[in-house]
């Protein structure tokens, strides 16, 4: 393949991916309001377009026109560059997620549905994800404020632990897969999803992904009622929108993940004519990943919030041992029938 | 193209490691470091392992360096002290430096010199990795995974808060007290 | 306060602030969950409070002193502005003292009347409690639930009294008008839905293992700590003391009233919530029995210069209507003398202490609020636990600062 063509097909990929992503993180956040909003017998936003649906865009213009602020004595480089990080690192994480099994036609080449696919595209994530604390760990150091700095501690020392917990999880499913390319555990699970056989496996992930996304009950690094906000506390305008950006980029990666590991990516009943054919896998994976977006804003209107002590203690001593039974029973099972 | 990039990340990774051991503030070099092991990192994948590229950000990057961001946080280190230039150091380890690098270099063009590495040519699977790891070098595997565990539980021993001797004060009080019995106190 | 020192990190200019290897932690008075203007000066090492100030006063609006300089009936419109949760039950210790210090017996009707609303009080007053604790410890559906059904009794107070918030209803010798057509039913419609509604929030919190961690062997405190405190309401029947003045001192008509009081052993976060929560039960009831056996008669005393006269006699009857000038314009006298009443309110006891000089005006007022009582074991509470925990704490001790500062 031509490298001017390679280019071209990979920006046109990006700009199309980076389009989706924007407006699924902008409504997805108009989803939650409204959704907790029912949940807590409100109505969410309705002003701003038909249902509220403008809500979004004028949040937008919101956030771009407010004034930034810089406290005086925060560290001015690092205080720039950790939201940039979050925001940036989020984004990296998508782009080896494979949204449907064929390929389309560009440019007079056949491309896979992804932006890139690469052999160990689950470490990648994992890689990407666990660079994601260095956004937390810098902006809670560099504000300068007490309650940044201990939100911070907190962030860094719980997206830590939990991301063992999550890497662990994600192990089982490869063993059965036998490959880190999430297109080939896709593959894998043509005759039955991982969430059979691995169920253990994915309640570990979920808990931690929720943990690793910073989500209630383990939204500790930026509990309101105890820190303001944590981290952000100091960050205004488009860099707490960066921020929280990231935070909603790194829900849809977790639940694309746990879409593509355990519930079978885009398999699921086909049929109809041609187009419907086509389109049809598409449908299958965007549901199920509306469905884990669900239950994060499900579980945000029903539980409250974990303690520090608590959240460390359920990781290492629960968590993390259940993960590691689970690879030790899976891969016997697997070396015995092999 | 992967020419190119050689020398972009090959630069990042030399510039970052300079500015590690220029930079007086501790936080900046750590952050320095992890650049280089980024950088690294993406020498590693035009090199074709996959594998070991991103392990080394998931590790390397994503974990113990953040340990050590989060220690310097932690202790709010100050910047270093430039110390008194030894005049040991200069006499005997700028030669030595010297010596070394020649060795080095040396080193490098006995035994690679006809074959330089051929970027993208490597494709090493991750299943040959674990192979290589599990049957050929299994001992060496395990026997490093036990001095981690052995490191793993001297660290907890020495870093495990010792229990504070229960409520000394006020058996210190009313011993104290006792000491100063009422006939002391007719006699002053 | 203590000295604090301070080390600049000359480099990047971060500095953070020590007392030797402690963080000094400002905590309010602008804070979401110090429950208005609390402000505590926290002295953590890591998570762990080693030491815990608090600092009041942000909220001292001078109330018992504006009291002086107030015709007795006056006074009344201060009170609600005391402990802005339950105004009525300000309301109902205040008539009771001045009451008490005339010597005036109040019909039965008006007495029932205010127990009712009395009761009405607690839950909503409880149900901001509980909106609010939960909220700091993250359940924000709890929050808003609660909100809901406070807003039911807010409307029932507006249509008894027509103020949602500062109602001043109660007059010295009875209550001011008598309670609107249809205002029984309005009550008997909240009572039939109210408790599923508390059903709904335990549903969410009483048995979550996530609540339970957050709450249970939090913020202990013993019996005795309590009493040497002057700790009292839900957090003292929590450790086990049975002590309600509504049973053991009883005023208004609560002595015809069928309750329990709720109390637990435990002692903790946990023991004040579950306390609370039963005594928005039993309040259900009170209520109930009052709507049942509301009993007819006058709403008001007839004590001539003291209590306004009928609207009607006013229309007919000279002297009434010079009464009823008189009684607006320059107040009534009360003989000197000085009468404590003390009621449970809510948040613990509460008590009016009212001196009079013989003139219409009194001479002094002071307030024994609840929550400056319980707000003085708080450093006792959250010693040595958690930062998170000392949300939780202060939720659970329920404290209002207009109470605290007056």
């Amino acid at each position: 393949m031509p490298n001017a063509t390679f280019f071209l097909i990979s920006l046109v990929k990006c700009g199309v991916v980076l389009f989706v992503l924007l407006t699924l993180v902008a409504y997805i956040q108009l989803a939650e309001r409204k959704i907790v909003g029912r949940m807590q017998s409100r109505v969410g936003p309705t002003r701003v377009g038909p249902f509220g649906l403008l809500q979004p865009a004028a949040d937008a213009i919101k956030f771009i026109l407010k004034e930034d602020i810089t406290p005086d004595s925060a560290h001015k480089f690092l205080y720039l560059l950790s939201p940039a990080l979050s925001a940036t690192l989020s984004m990296l994480a998508i782009t080896v997620i494979p949204i449907g099994g064929g390929t389309v036609r560009l440019f007079g080449q056949n491309t896979p549905m992804q932006i890139t696919d690469i052999n160990v595209g689950l470490l990648f994530i994992l890689g990407v994800t666990s660079l994601g604390v260095y956004g937390i760990v810098l902006a809670g150091w560099s504000s300068n404020s007490k309650y940044s700095l201990l939100g911070s501690l907190r962030g860094a020392s719980q997206m830590v632990s939990y991301e063992l917990a999550l890497g662990l999880a994600l192990i089982g499913p490869i063993i059965l897969a036998g490959s880190l390319s999430l297109r080939h555990i896709v593959e894998a699970q043509q005759h039955y999803w991982f969430i059979v056989p691995q169920f253990l496996a994915f309640l570990i992930y979920l808990t931690a992904a929720f943990a690793e996304t910073n989500r209630i009950p383990f939204d500790l690094p930026e509990a309101e009622g105890e820190l303001g906000a944590g981290y952000h506390t100091e960050y205004s305008a488009m860099k707490f929108a960066l921020f929280f950006l990231a935070e909603y980029i790194n829900m849809i990666t977790v639940s694309c993940v746990a879409t593509l590991v355990f519930l079978g990516g885009w398999h699921g009943p086909v049929f109809g004519p041609a187009l419907l054919r086509a389109i049809l896998p598409l449908v299958w994976f965007v549901l199920k990943v509306c469905f884990f977006l669900f239950l994060y804003i499900w579980v945000r209107g029903t539980l409250p919030r974990f303690r520090y002590d608590q959240l460390m203690a359920f990781g290492w001593k629960v968590l993390v041992p259940l993960a590691l039974g689970n690879i030790l029973v899976t891969s016997l099972i697997v070396g015995l029938l092999a | 193209m992967q020419v190119a990039l050689f020398f972009i990340f090959a630069t990042l990774a030399v510039a970052g490691a300079v500015n590690l051991l220029v930079q007086r503030a501790p936080i900046n070099a750590a952050l320095s470091l992890v650049a280089v092991m980024g950088a690294l990192a993406v020498l590693y994948l035009l090199l074709g392992a996959e594998f070991i590229a991103f392990v080394q950000i998931l590790v390397y990057a994503g974990a113990i360096m953040v340990l050590f961001v989060f220690v310097i946080m932690l202790l709010n280190a100050q910047p270093d002290e430039a110390s008194h230039r030894s005049r040991v150091a200069r006499i005997i380890g700028v030669p030595a430096l010297v010596a070394l690098l020649v060795e080095f270099a040396g080193f490098l063009a006995t035994q690679f010199s006809d074959s330089p590495v051929r970027m993208g040519e490597y494709i090493s699977s991750t299943e040959d990795l674990g192979m290589a790891l599990f049957h050929q070098y299994l001992l060496p595997f395990e026997v490093t995974s036990v001095l981690f565990l052995v490191g793993l539980i001297g660290a907890v021993l020495l870093a495990a808060r010792r229990e504070d001797p229960p409520a000394a004060m006020p058996t210190a009080v009313s011993s104290s007290s006792a000491k100063t019995t009422p006939a002391e106190l007719v006699i002053r | 306060m203590a000295d604090v020192s301070s080390i600049p990190v000359a480099v990047s200019g971060v500095h953070v602030e020590t007392k030797g290897k402690h963080l000094l932690l400002n905590m309010g008075p602008q804070h979401p969950s110090t429950h208005g203007v609390l402000r505590l000066v926290l002295e953590i090492d890591g998570e762990v409070v080693v030491n815990a100030t608090p600092d009041i006063g942000y909220l001292h609006t001078g109330i018992e002193k504006s009291c002086e300089s107030k015709y007795y009936q006056q006074v009344v419109t201060l009170t609600d502005r005391i402990d802005y949760l339950c105004p009525l039950t300000n309301n109902l210790c205040y008539v009771l003292a001045v009451e008490k210090l005339i010597g005036m017996e109040v019909p039965r009707r008006a007495q029932w009347i205010r127990v009712l609303l009395n009761e009405l009080s607690r839950i909503s007053s409880h149900l901001v409690w509980l909106g609010t604790h939960a909220l700091d410890i993250g359940a924000m559906s709890v929050f808003l639930y609660c909100f809901r059904e406070r807003e039911e009794i807010l409307k029932i107070y507006e249509y008894v009294s027509g103020q949602r918030m500062m109602t001043s209803y109660f007059r010295i010798g009875g209550v001011a008008l008598e309670p609107p057509l249809g205002m029984l039913d309005r009550v008997r419609a909240f009572l039939k839905t109210f408790p599923d509604k508390i059903a709904e929030y335990e549903t969410l919190l009483t048995h979550n293992p996530i609540w339970l961690g957050r709450t249970q062997n939090v913020g202990y405190l013993s019996a005795a700590d309590c009493l040497a405190w002057g700790v009292t309401g839900p957090c003292l029947r929590a450790v086990g003391i049975p002590l309600d003045l509504r049973k053991t001192n009883p005023y208004s008509a609560y002595n015809e009233f069928d309750f329990d009081v709720p109390v637990r052993t435990e002692g903790d976060v946990y023991a004040r919530y579950m306390v609370r929560i039963d005594e928005m039960k039993q309040s259900v009831r009170i209520v109930q029995q009052a709507v049942d056996g509301m009993p007819e008669g006058p709403f008001k005393a007839s004590a001539e210069g003291i209590v306004l006269p009928d609207r009607d006699k006013m229309k007919s009857e000279m002297e009434a209507l010079i009464y009823h000038f008189k009684i607006v314009t320059e107040g009534f006298k009360i003989p000197a003398g000085e009468a404590y009443q003390a009621i449970e309110s809510p948040r613990g006891q509460m008590g009016y202490y009212i001196v009079s000089d013989g003139t219409s005006k009194p001479y002094r007022v002071h307030v024994r609020s609840a929550s400056f009582g319980n707000l003085q074991a708080l450093p006792r509470m959250v010693e040595g636990r958690l930062l998170a925990d000392v949300v939780a704490i202060i939720g659970s001790i329920d404290i209002v600062l207009g109470e605290v500062d007056r």
